[in-house]
């Protein structure tokens, strides 16, 4: 597969809840390996985006593509075993489960079988999962407490394992759902180099985030949501030059200001 | 294995078994509070079959096991998509159809009982109960038996992390169902009468308090439970028989009765779910004494 074959497609996907219109006929195309992020003003569409691509929510009508297949119709289990993985605005970590339970929860679209459901986790053919487990916490930082229950841990800690239990499903597709939200910069600047990394393996990477400096950071690519509609689709560098993104943010009367305000700040 | 001791530990055992039946549904998010119904099945089956069929205890014990299993796997079905308390109600309510339903078939001897001629000692019952509590340690060690408690914990991140959510939890209420049926057998062979009484919705609710009030996240939880559960009762029995002066002071007249021990035991009961609402036996409970006793295996390990 070349760098830059499509690997998630939209086709006219919409979602509306109880007659409110979430999600309008939206479009878009992200290609194998590109780093895009999906920005929007507060409700305009952007989580549930992340739930019809996962399978959270059933999309009304369109189709998604993921590397040659449409999933639209396809159960959450499914999609996670065609390599689709995300994380969790509200961090969604099992709360009774310790940090390494988590991440193997990860591996369970790589199981394969009875053999691999019905045997002890500490055999010997088994034992790579928790190993595999264990060094993936260690080249993170995140090893002091392995086997502490998450409900125990920091929000900064509890934050980077959910995207540490998403990268071990060894997914194509990466959705992080503000991955960013609730970390200091040190935090946000460490996890942008650790998401550079992810995606020098080759994990394609669509990330809902608030905070521009990652964005700009981590994407080369950016998608503009408003009111569930497609409002910018191109480099993250022309993003905050251009009007209609600036009109949805700011609203039309700041909509000048505001952006000698964007471009004089950098 | 005989006498008063003998007859604790066959109770014990018996209680352990129900209580792992009821764990390894809870375990995954479905409370259960029909277990006496399919621990029913198990006992009438294996009545039935060594009465009018002669069939020995080994085969009526292994088609209790399975009878228990196949209703609890037809019933998972319906409840798939019951949710919380009407998921309680609607256990509740099927065992009440099941009692229903063996009282009135004349072939089971409706509301007098079956008696059942074979025994077996409460060896073999003491033996099946450690087999049973081994195979729910492993189940829990495997891969399902971790997806059983992430279901518990988070069903919709389960199913989007790529676990079959509804299978794993047809599979936890059917093994649950085996088991109760395993202890329904038991059951039959070692008190050699079967009753419909003997299974009512009280014993249905101690069965689930046995796993709720000894913890549902971890294995040890149903242990304690069906430990105090059967115990307690009895060290209160000789913990009154032998204080008479001690009830005479604290006011109590009259004959002292088996009834007080019941109403020690729900005070300790309640007492129990202030102190510990999530169960006696908790993960980080698990995780505190593991630090306290083992600090080695929480410290950071070299590189």
């Amino acid at each position: 597969m070349s760098q830059r074959d499509v690997i998630l497609t939209l086709q006219k996907v919409s979602k509306s809840f109880s007659g409110l219109t979430v999600l309008d006929h939206l479009s878009f195309e992200v290609r194998a390996g590109e780093r895009v992020a999906l920005i929007g003003p507060n409700g305009a569409g952007k989580t549930t985006v992340f739930n019809v691509i996962s399978g959270a929510y059933l999309a009304d009508e369109g189709a998604i593509v993921l590397d040659g297949q449409d999933i639209v119709s396809k159960p959450p289990r499914a999609r996670a075993r065609m390599g689709l993985a995300r994380s969790f605005q509200n961090i969604r970590l099992m709360p009774h489960l310790s940090v390494v339970e988590n991440v193997m929860i990860g591996q369970h679209s790589r199981a394969r079988g009875l053999a691999d459901l019905l045997t002890p986790l500490w055999l010997t053919r088994n034992r790579h999962w928790r190993q595999e487990a264990e060094e993936r916490l260690r080249s993170f930082g995140l090893d002091t407490y392995p086997h502490v229950v998450t409900s125990n841990l920091p929000y900064g800690v509890r934050k980077k394992i959910e995207v540490v239990r998403a990268l071990m499903s060894h997914p194509k597709v990466l959705l992080l759902d503000e991955p960013a939200a609730g970390l200091d910069p040190r935090e946000t600047h460490d996890l942008q180099e650790f998401l550079l990394g992810v995606a020098a393996q080759g994990v394609t990477l669509l990330v809902i985030e608030h905070d521009m400096s990652l964005v700009r950071g981590l994407c080369e690519h950016t998608i503009v949501l408003n009111f569930g509609r497609k409002i910018f689709d191109g480099p993250t560098s022309a993003v905050h030059e251009d009007p209609q993104v600036l009109e949805a943010y700011l609203g039309p009367q700041d909509a000048e200001p505001a952006r000698r305000l964007a471009v004089g700040g950098g | 294995m005989s006498g008063y001791f003998g007859g604790v530990i066959v109770i014990l055992s018996l209680n352990v078994i129900l209580a792992y039946a009821i764990f390894l549904p809870v375990a995954s998010g479905q409370l259960n509070l029909g277990g006496a119904a399919f621990q029913a099945v198990g006992a009438y089956t294996a009545g039935f079959l060594s009465t009018s069929y002669d069939l020995a205890v080994g085969p009526s014990l292994a088609l209790s096991v399975l009878a228990g299993g196949l209703v609890a796997l037809f019933f998972s079905f319906i409840i798939l998509r019951t949710r919380s308390v009407y998921l309680v109600l609607a256990t509740f309510a099927f065992s009440e159809f099941v009692s229903g339903v063996i009282v009135n078939i004349d072939a089971l001897g409706g509301s007098v009982g079956l008696s059942v001629s074979t025994h077996i000692s409460g060896t073999v019952v003491l033996v099946a109960a450690v087999i049973a509590a081994a195979i729910v340690l492993l189940f829990m060690q495997t891969r399902l038996g971790l997806a059983t408690r992430a279901i518990h914990d988070d069903d919709l991140v389960s199913e989007l992390m790529g676990i079959g959510v509804r299978w794993t939890r047809v599979i936890a209420f059917t093994l649950g169902g085996l088991l109760a049926g395993l202890a329904g057998g038991l059951y039959a062979f070692y008190f050699n009468f079967v009753d419909i009484q003997s299974f009512d919705a009280a014993s249905s609710i101690y069965l689930l308090l046995f796993v709720l009030l000894g913890g549902t996240q971890t294995f040890w939880g149903p242990l304690v439970g069906a430990a105090f559960f059967t115990i307690v009762p009895e060290l209160l029995r000789s913990a009154i028989s032998a204080a008479p002066a001690l009830a005479h002071a604290l006011g109590v007249t009259g004959e002292l009765d088996s009834s007080w021990r019941f109403i020690i035991l729900g005070a300790l009961t309640v007492a129990m779910m202030i102190v510990r609402p999530e169960g006696a036996i908790t993960r980080i409970g698990l995780s505190r004494l593991q630090a306290a006793l083992f600090p080695s295996r929480l410290r950071k390990r070299p590189a």
